[in-house]
Order: structure tokens, then C-alpha cells, then sequence
């Protein structure tokens, strides 16, 4: 087990070399960089002397291999440097906006899992009856919703409740609080864009419970189990739900692991200032250091979380062994 | 409860009282189309009027090719459908009516035995705690470690080493899952056990193993057993009684020894004559009576008779008259009028 981690983790390296060397390739294939779009974006007379001294300070004009080198240095060392377009270290730009994305999206895996296995059992249980057609009309329109309809629905909902019931309108606040710091003033913010990208991942979840607890319910040793005598309830609890977990599992993984770095609609939306924004910027802004370093943070998330899916089937399966 | 305490005589052969019996069960399942108004269009008659029981220590073959509702039955005994019509009647009681708190009686008399020893065991749990799970919900056996002790004589019992209570089903072979399973029945000290196909999905080898195992259970425990097969020479090493079943109807029944060597029903006659002898001489020289055609659907039967368009011996009447079981000599029963001479 641990030599298999260790094994995973080691396996990141080429991983992470493969998806650094695409980005820092494509990146410089989008035409124009950074300096142009930094003294160019005033719309005035552009001097061509000044952008020369731009790039030279940002080392744009060193030879590829150079900056590739510099790079992968960089994240070998864990110094990714600064950003390019705000001097300040790309460590610092994405601390400050990383406990915000990663709490919406704890938040939101936790609602989407809180309404996603109960409703997916039902569903499955009550097979074709109306309780079935319920569950599966709202998970059909929350995967059909795309999120920032959602969400604005959401604000405006909001505005014109809170307009009806205290008399004046209440908006969620914009700026970001730590929950530690201010626990209510933090839910306030963030239980909103929670609720929102909570629904479809919940009704992505719903699907595949239900169809995995389908099958699993058509099972023999779920047969056998109400043979034995047991209780509907613990026949599906305790025999059905473990077994169909495994496909629950994987997906809520792969979905978490997206909503780190995905969120960038609703990021805008809801007018947070999230590492999805930050991601959109920086690539907008040619922001070489600031995107590199994301997606490599990207792909680190993505493979841990999928190691600790795996991890997590050995202890859900004990058919599944790693050695 | 001790195994040793179900012990109930040391005769073991078939005693006159029937401990369950089966009267006129039905079970048609529906048919339905439509998207969201669901109309029934057609019935699958499963089951159609069937009638037997079976005794006190005595085992009872049902055999009949594949989708004739041999199946069916064992499930409506054990109450995993509930019948359409008919009674199920074991020990007295109409299983059909049973209450939540005596149909947990009734699982802990009435037991089954599957088909599949790969499918029919919860990969997610050990052996230990599937053998024990039914001492526990049913609160025959409260204390955890007189529980274990239980599971390891169970085990035991069923040719297996205790140890193998920490295992998971994926690590044993087929034949020992089987045992599992069978140890899982024997379990809450079962009256009666329903054997579905219980040797069919296993080697010749451990088919026989297993089912000397049964034999040595039922003549240590006086067990009742339904053993539901297509395999005809295990039904006739191990059955006392045979039914065969062609349609959700039983079409004859009889002592296995008479109904092998005196068959009387075509259809039983050509189920006997497709079972090859291990002899090629014979096997050569012997006529086949080769059934033409294909089994009706049992959404929509055939008019009298059911067996009526395969039957090499069919007549005008057997089309239009539906025959019921009906002795031909005492013990043996088939519903075939033309055999029994009562037409023309």
C-alpha cells in the first residue's frame, strides 16, 4: 500500500512534465504577449523602446530552451516566481484566492453528496414510480442548467425574496472573509455559489447512484440477503449501497478535483475573486509565470485527488488490492 | 440452538406428513408498455396451477427445461414473489398471508440454496459475517463469541476449514463459495431448504462433493428439500419424488424410481430420452425421441394442453381440453389423458 503511493506519487513527475511542457508551448503559440498588451491596452502611440525593455526585464527574450529551463527549475525548486502582469509571487496571487475556491468546493461537494445518495437510492428503490420520474426530472434539469443561469437566477431570487419579506433588498457581500475569522459573514458569501454548483454536480451524482444501485439491487447476494431475512433497510444500506459506491466514488473525485480551477463562470457570476478568475486572467493577460504555475497546480490536484480515489477503492472493495 | 439440538430421528426416508404444501399456485407476471401511462398488454404466466408437497425429510426434484417456471416455484415458497393464486402452505401456515414478524419466522425455516456461488455472495463481506448475519438479525445466537463459535462449526459441518471465516468470497473457488452458502442456509436450523440449481454451475467433480454433502445433511438434520435442476441424473441420485414441469405446469409426478424407469407423459419421455448414457454402444444403438419445435412463449400458451403442439401423440381433444394431474398408479400421477386411456 504504501509502496504503491509512493509509486502513484513518483508516477506524477512525467505527468506533470508532459502537461508543463504543453502549456508552456501553447502559450507562447497565442499570438502577442504581455507587453504588448500592458502598454498597448492604453490605446496611445506604443514605444517600440520601451516594450524591448519590458520583455527584457520579464526575460521574454531569452531563447526557449532558456525560459523552459528556468521554468521547470522553478517548479522543481517550488519557486515559481512572480506574476508577470502584477509583480507580486505567483505563490501569494493563488494562497489568497485558494481558500475561497477550495471551500466553495467542499461546500458544494458536501451538498451535492448530502442530497445525491439518498435521492439516487430512492430513485433506484422506487424504480418507475412518480417519487422515480421526481428524482430523475430534477437531476435531468440540473445537468441541462448550466450553472451561471443558476446562479443569477439564485441572485435574483435572493433580491426579490429579501425585497418582499424585510422590505429592501440583501446582496451577499463581495468581499471575502475567512470563515475562521467571521463564520457568518463567510457562509453568507459562499453558500450561495456552494448551492448553485452543488446542484448539478448533485444531479450528475444522483444518475450514477441510481444506476448503480440498479444494478446492484438485481444482484444475487442481494437476493440471498432477503433470503437471510433481513430488513429492507439494511438489505440496501448495509449490502446494495457499499457495492455501487465505487462508480459514486470516482465521479465525485473527478468532479471535485475539476471544481479546483473550473469555476470560472460562476466565479463570475457571483463576483468572487476565485483561482477560476485568476486562472481566465492570467491567460487573457499572457501571463506566462501565473498560468504555468496553475496548471501545474491543476494537474497536482486532479492526480492526488484520483490517488486518493484509488486509495479510497481498496478500503471500500476488498477485492482491490495494491502491492 | 445447537445444530445437534434439529436433530429429530434417526429415519431419515419420507414420512407421510407434508410439511409444505403447494395448492393450485399461480404466478403471472405482467407485461406492460407505454412510457408513462403503463397499461398491461399481456400476462407471463410462469406458473400456471401447480400442486405438490413435500414430506418431512424427503426430497422433492423439479426438473423441466430452462424458462418452464421450476424457479418461479421456489421463489413463491420462499416468498421472494408473491403468488398471483394459490396457497403456500408450509407447516400449517399459508406463507401468502404471512404477516412482517411471521415471515421472519418463516426465514428461518425455510432456506435456500442458489445457483451461482460467485454471485450470490456479498463480495464486500467475509465469510464469517455472511455465515452469521442471519444468527444475528434473527437474534438466535446474541453473544458475538458464541456467534463465531457457531460459524466455525458451521463450517465445519460444510467440509470447510474455520479459518476461512476471515476470507472474502473472491478468495475461494466455486466449490467452496457453494459450502459457504450452504452453511449460510444451515444457519437459523432451516426445516426446509430450497436447492435452486444448487449444483449446476459447478464442475462434475465438485457437483458430486456438494451433492453428497446434502445427503449427509439430510440424514444428519431430517432437512426437506426442493431440488430444482435440469441435470436429470443428479435429481434421480438424490431425489426421492420427481415433478416435471413443462410450462408452469407439472405434467407428471412420481417415486424417481418409477418415474425413470416407467415414464409415462411424452414430455417426460423425451426429457429422459435427450439424457445421453455414458456408454457409446448404447447410446448408438438406442432411439432418441427428438421433440420438434420450439417451447411456446408463455405470454401466449397453447389451447388445451399446453405440450399439445409438441406431442407426438396429440389429438383433436388435446387442443381443446385441459388435463389435470390425475393417478395412474398409486404414487404416480401425470395429466395426460391420452396415456391414461380416457379418451377415445
Amino acid at each position: 500500500m504504501y509502496k504503491y503511493t509512493i509509486k502513484r506519487i513518483l508516477l506524477m513527475i512525467p505527468t506533470l512534465i508532459g502537461a508543463g511542457v504543453l502549456i508552456f508551448v501553447l502559450m507562447r503559440l497565442i499570438p502577442g504577449d504581455i507587453c504588448e498588451i500592458r502598454l498597448g491596452g492604453t490605446g496611445l502611440a506604443v514605444d517600440k523602446d520601451q516594450i524591448e525593455i519590458c520583455r527584457e526585464n520579464l526575460g521574454l527574450n531569452d531563447s526557449m530552451p532558456k525560459q523552459f529551463f528556468d521554468f521547470a527549475v522553478g517548479v522543481a525548486t517550488l519557486n515559481f516566481g512572480d506574476s508577470m502582469w502584477t509583480g507580486r509571487p505567483v505563490t501569494e496571487e493563488i494562497a489568497v484566492r485558494f481558500e475561497l475556491t477550495l471551500q466553495i468546493a467542499i461546500m458544494g461537494t458536501l451538498a451535492a453528496v448530502i442530497i445525491a445518495l439518498p435521492f439516487g437510492v430512492i430513485s433506484a428503490i422506487k424504480q418507475n414510480t412518480w417519487i422515480d420520474y421526481c428524482i430523475r426530472l430534477f437531476s435531468i434539469a440540473g445537468i441541462a442548467t448550466p450553472s451561471f443561469w443558476l446562479g443569477i437566477m439564485v441572485i435574483l431570487g435572493l433580491l426579490i425574496a429579501t425585497q418582499h419579506l424585510f422590505g429592501e433588498p440583501w446582496m451577499m457581500p463581495i468581499t471575502f472573509t475567512s470563515i475562521f475569522a467571521d463564520p457568518v459573514a463567510n457562509l453568507s458569501q459562499t453558500i450561495w455559489p456552494a448551492v448553485t454548483i452543488g446542484y448539478r454536480y448533485a444531479a450528475v451524482v444522483v444518475r450514477m447512484t441510481r444506476s448503480a444501485m440498479l444494478e446492484v439491487l438485481r444482484e444475487d447476494y442481494v437476493r440471498t440477503a432477503r433470503a437471510k431475512g433481513l430488513f429492507e433497510k439494511v438489505i440496501v444500506n448495509q449490502h446494495a449501497l457499499k457495492n455501487a459506491l465505487l462508480p459514486v466514488i470516482t465521479l465525485i473525485g473527478i468532479e471535485f478535483a475539476f471544481l479546483i480551477g473550473g469555476l470560472v463562470v460562476t466565479e463570475q457570476v457571483f463576483n468572487l475573486n476565485g483561482l477560476g478568475k485568476l486562472f481566465v486572467d492570467a491567460v487573457l493577460q499572457h501571463d506566462f509565470t501565473l498560468t504555468q504555475s496553475m496548471v501545474m497546480m491543476v494537474v497536482a490536484v486532479f492526480v492526488l485527488v484520483n490517488l486518493l480515489v484509488d486509495l479510497l477503492y481498496a478500503w471500500v472493495d476488498p477485492r482491490i488490492h495494491y502491492s | 440452538m445447537s445444530v445437534a439440538g434439529s436433530i429429530k430421528d434417526e429415519n431419515t426416508g419420507p414420512q407421510p406428513e407434508a410439511l409444505v404444501r403447494v395448492d393450485g399456485l399461480k404466478m403471472h407476471f405482467p407485461v406492460t408498455e407505454g412510457l408513462f401511462m403503463q397499461r398491461v398488454v399481456g400476462l407471463v404466466k410462469a406458473v400456471d396451477g401447480v400442486s405438490f408437497t413435500v414430506g418431512v425429510g424427503e426430497t422433492l426434484g423439479l426438473v423441466g427445461e430452462s424458462g418452464c417456471g421450476k424457479t418461479t416455484v421456489g421463489r413463491c415458497i420462499l416468498r421472494l414473489e408473491n403468488p398471483t393464486a394459490g396457497d403456500v402452505i408450509f407447516d400449517g401456515n399459508d406463507v401468502a398471508d404471512m404477516n412482517m414478524k411471521e415471515m421472519i419466522g418463516l426465514r428461518q425455516d425455510v432456506q435456500v440454496i442458489f445457483q451461482d456461488p460467485f454471485s450470490s455472495l456479498n463480495p464486500r463481506m467475509k465469510i464469517g459475517t455472511i455465515i452469521s448475519e442471519p444468527l444475528r438479525v434473527h437474534g438466535i445466537i446474541k453473544d458475538p463469541q458464541k456467534r463465531q463459535e457457531r460459524v466455525a462449526e458451521l463450517l465445519h459441518i460444510c467440509g470447510l476449514n474455520p479459518r476461512f471465516a476471515d476470507r472474502y468470497p473472491h478468495e475461494m473457488s466455486g466449490g467452496q463459495r457453494q459450502r459457504v452458502g450452504i452453511a449460510r442456509a444451515l444457519s437459523v436450523n432451516p426445516k426446509f431448504i430450497v436447492c435452486d440449481e444448487a449444483v449446476s454451475a459447478l464442475d462434475v467433480s465438485i457437483q458430486a462433493q456438494i451433492i453428497n454433502l446434502l445427503e449427509d445433511l439430510q440424514a444428519q438434520f431430517n432437512f426437506s428439500y426442493l431440488f430444482i435442476a435440469h441435470d436429470l441424473s443428479v435429481v434421480r441420485h438424490l431425489c426421492h419424488r420427481v415433478a416435471v414441469m413443462y410450462l408452469g405446469k407439472i405434467v407428471e409426478l412420481a417415486d424417481c424410481d418409477e418415474l425413470f424407469d416407467n415414464p409415462q407423459h411424452p414430455y417426460t419421455k423425451a426429457l429422459l430420452s435427450a439424457v445421453p448414457v455414458p456408454d457409446p454402444a448404447i447410446e448408438e444403438a438406442r432411439s432418441h425421441q427428438v421433440l420438434e419445435g420450439e417451447v411456446p412463449s408463455p405470454i401466449d400458451p397453447p389451447s388445451g394442453c399446453v405440450f399439445h403442439p409438441r406431442c407426438p401423440q396429440a389429438t383433436e381433444a388435446c387442443r381443446r381440453d385441459i388435463p389435470t394431474l390425475q393417478e395412474f398408479t398409486p404414487g404416480h400421477t401425470l395429466a395426460c389423458p391420452v396415456v391414461l386411456g380416457q379418451q377415445r
